[in-house]
């Protein structure tokens, strides 16, 4: 492998890896500060057992989010150098701002678990809102530079290279900020809710007491009613941030929907691969004139196709089947949570009938699935950008490091991105088997 | 002042308060290693201590990076290229350290194994971290036209890296020892207060000779350095006295209270020292960056980008302030979180 395809090989896989404990580390703290104000709202003690024990696994999985996202920020400059150089003097400013809401996190999170016993109540609200609010901070402020990237703003470059007529605030309110970073937001909301969802459906999986199965279908109903809500909404968005690079970035859109030539009622290509050979969506389906509507709202909407440029600019073909993947399990995930939803309405509520299995099997599926859906759409954010690293501006080649060294430490992180997860997993399972809901509710009453 | 005067003089200011608080919390991980189940509970304080606080101290270490990438992009580029190795290195320490920490609060099964990682990787963490100061003094980078690389069997076989690492270790070792001392007389732990400030008493000489010895094997390279480091003399002089008051404090008995030494005192005054040494250190280092290749005036960034930084650094500070102070509160003064057994 060349030094560039290992460079992103190396710094996919870290951020791949981080954007799932990410994920994670924005999605629970919503649902920790919802359980925490429906207890104090209801006085249902249930909510609060919610809240502490998604603390504790908040907790752990706080533990990998820091350091693999310490490893992120550090081997931006490690392994993009030249990218690195445009970003300090362009859009260094959410970084900054970025490390002030990860102070804001980690203060409030260690006041939070190691001081809670200290604390009266409200301010143990207080404590995993500021949390809460330091997590999805740290993720939009991020996410500002990931936009620019896609739709570079504020700055003039030279053809020598040298940058000036610097607007930091420009670059970080680029065209796509908005829409992109509230899409992140929303979807790791999103999968937070349905990480939880899958939880509590494999625990009403088995036989068990009447109050722990209670406990459960609590749980289950809160967390699908935000992941419904945070599904549609991220579907809005999403189609939202597809206008935005019918706009800004046409020849990613066109690679998404695998499109050659430029026309009005372009068609929608769903499923299927792009063939390179006879350059066209093969074994997909073909809805007539609805790319051209989804672009722009109109049906005679003009999308241009690849042809219309330069070859050695056109993203891989494969982000085609990235973008459906993503489509594809988003628009799967609002139909389960609202076919769940209207069961447990009908069937579950009035009529006191269990969950089905194979809808409790399809919920337990829901976490993993939407997580999934978030690796994808990075995935299709970052390769259908190339073979640009700051769009138009700078290419991957240029942004790489020249250092030959990569191999060897991409090997020893990959031990140790593996040696983490099983850690995780291991932890996790140890600390809940040791303290079980039925412990949590014993120490609650006595 | 110019506008880059004024952005390496954040950056050292935002070194120095990292360089301090890292000591602290891996001499801390250290001494919690070493003192692990130690009658005195010297052990539990250090780790009292470092549960709340290490997550903030390696923020401090992203906000590092994040400000230099800021203020001296060309700056990043170079350290970001030479320094590749090293930095993974330290990243991985890190990674495993920190996951430790989180998971033995988890499942106490895994406390031995934390003390262990989290003791050992407190001197090699750090070791890493002070090698930055041999290579940007110049001798330790090839440069082949455009692109930049670390000499590393060079510098492997320099006795200046080892110098170095032996002064940041000491320093280490030390100023954790002082800050634990005073942490464990405001604790009321009074054996364990007596432990570290015999370790402080042992330390606080050998850093000041293993800083000596470090200026007299100076790599040919790094002569420009000392030349520059004589015309700063009175830092170093000042900062010698800050040390003799801190040391002698260690003595100083306390006012109508049995118990000996003022560590508060010494602790302050030392670091008043370090600071003193770290202005001279860094006037001597201008206008480099990295000898020869990098000043601050090439590496510095965009003006329009350091003012609006500037600003967002005042507003964040004002606004995380009373975070800061809650947090102080909850967990360096609060007598119900440091008296308990």
């Amino acid at each position: 492998m060349d030094t560039v395809v290992l460079a992103r090989a190396f710094f996919g896989t870290s951020l791949g890896f981080h954007i799932i404990f990410a994920t994670l580390g924005v999605g629970l703290p919503l649902m920790i500060v919802i359980a925490e104000i429906i207890h104090q709202v209801k006085g249902d003690n249930d909510y609060a057992i919610m809240a502490k024990r998604w603390t504790k696994a908040f907790a752990v999985l706080l533990g990998v989010a820091i350091p693999s996202g310490t490893i992120v920020g550090v081997q931006l400059s490690l392994l993009w150098p030249g990218f690195m150089e445009i970003v300090g003097k362009v859009i260094s400013l959410p970084f900054q701002i970025e490390i002030f809401a990860f102070f804001l996190e980690a203060l409030f999170m260690s006041i939070y678990v190691y001081a809670a016993d200290r604390l009266p109540r409200y301010f143990r609200l207080i404590s995993v809102f500021f949390v809460a609010l330091g997590a999805v901070a740290s993720a939009i402020l991020i996410s500002a530079v990931n936009t620019w990237m896609n739709t570079p703003d504020g700055f003039k470059i030279k053809p020598d290279g040298t940058i000036y007529d610097v607007s930091p605030w420009d670059a970080f309110f680029n065209p796509s900020f908005l829409s992109s970073s509230f899409h992140v937001a929303i979807t790791a909301y999103m999968t937070g809710a349905f990480a939880v969802a899958s939880v509590a459906a494999f625990k009403l999986l088995k036989k068990r007491p009447e109050r722990e199965r209670a406990y459960h279908l609590k749980g289950l109903f809160m967390s699908l009613t935000v992941a419904l809500l945070m599904s549609f909404v991220s579907a809005v968005s999403g189609h939202h941030s597809a206008q935005i690079l019918h706009q800004h970035s046409p020849e990613k859109l066109a690679a998404a929907e695998g499109l050659f030539e430029t026309q009005r009622y372009a068609p929608l290509a769903i499923g299927g691969y792009t063939d390179p050979k006879t350059e066209e969506v093969k074994y997909g389906i073909e809805i007539p004139w609805a790319l051209s509507w989804l672009a722009a709202g109109k049906f005679d909407t003009e999308v241009k196709g690849l042809y219309e440029f330069p070859r050695e600019t056109w993203p891989p073909f494969y982000v085609h089947t990235l973008f459906n993947l993503m489509v594809g399990i988003g628009t799967l995930l609002l139909g389960l949570a609202a076919v769940a939803l209207a069961y447990w309405w009908f069937f579950v509520k009035r009529k006191g009938k269990p969950f089905p299995k194979w809808l409790l099997w399809s919920l337990v599926l829901s976490g993993p699935l939407s997580m999934l859906g978030i690796e994808f759409g990075w995935v299709f954010s970052c390769s259908g950008r190339q073979p640009w690293t700051i769009y138009r501006v700078q290419t991957t080649a240029e942004a790489a490091t020249k250092n030959e060294d990569l191999g060897v430490l991409f090997l020893l992180f990959l031990g140790l991105y593996a040696l983490l997860s099983v850690l995780t997993v291991l932890i996790l399972t140890a600390y809940f088997k040791r303290n079980p809901v039925s412990k949590d509710m014993e120490k609650l009453q006595s | 002042m110019s506008e880059e005067v004024l952005a390496i003089l954040m950056m050292w200011t935002f070194i120095f308060i990292y360089s301090i608080f890292g000591s602290i919390d891996f001499g801390a991980g250290f001494w919690a290693m070493i003192y692990n189940n130690h009658k005195t509970m010297a052990g539990r304080i250090a780790n009292r201590f470092l549960s709340p606080t290490w997550e903030i101290t390696n923020t401090f270490l992203v906000l590092l990076v994040v400000a230099f990438v800021g203020f001296f992009p060309k700056g990043a580029y170079t350290l970001g290229t030479v320094m590749l190795v090293p930095v993974s290195l330290i990243l991985f320490l890190l990674a495993i350290r920190s996951a430790f920490m989180v998971f033995s609060y988890s499942v106490q099964g895994y406390r031995r194994t934390m003390f262990i990682i989290s003791g050992i990787s407190g001197l090699l963490i750090p070791s890493l971290l002070i090698a930055v100061l041999p290579i940007s003094q110049g001798g330790f980078i090839a440069v082949d036209g455009d692109t930049q690389s670390l000499l590393l069997s060079k510098l492997l076989t320099s006795p200046t890296l080892y110098l170095y690492v032996l002064f940041g270790l000491t320093s280490e070792l030390y100023l954790s020892s002082l800050f634990l001392a005073d942490y464990a007389r405001v604790s009321k732990k009074e054996d364990a207060y007596r432990l570290y400030r015999s370790n402080a008493i042992l330390l606080g000489p050998l850093t000041l000779i293993s800083a000596l010895f470090t200026l007299l094997f100076i790599t040919p390279e790094s002569r420009w350095l000392i030349d520059n480091l004589m015309d700063q003399k009175i830092w170093f002089i000042l900062s010698l006295v800050a040390f003799l008051i801190a040391y002698f404090s260690l003595w100083w008995p306390k006012q109508n209270r049995p118990g000996i030494g003022r560590p508060r005192l010494t602790l302050l005054a030392t670091v008043l020292q370090y600071g003193l040494a770290s202005v001279g250190y860094g006037l001597a280092h201008l206008p480099y960056i990295v000898y020869p290749d990098l000043t601050i005036y090439e590496a510095f960034t965009a003006p329009e980008t350091f003012y609006s930084l500037m600003i967002m650094y005042i507003v964040g500070l004002a606004i995380l302030a009373p975070g800061f102070y809650i947090f102080w509160r909850l967990f360096l003064k609060d007598k119900r979180y440091l008296q308990q057994e």
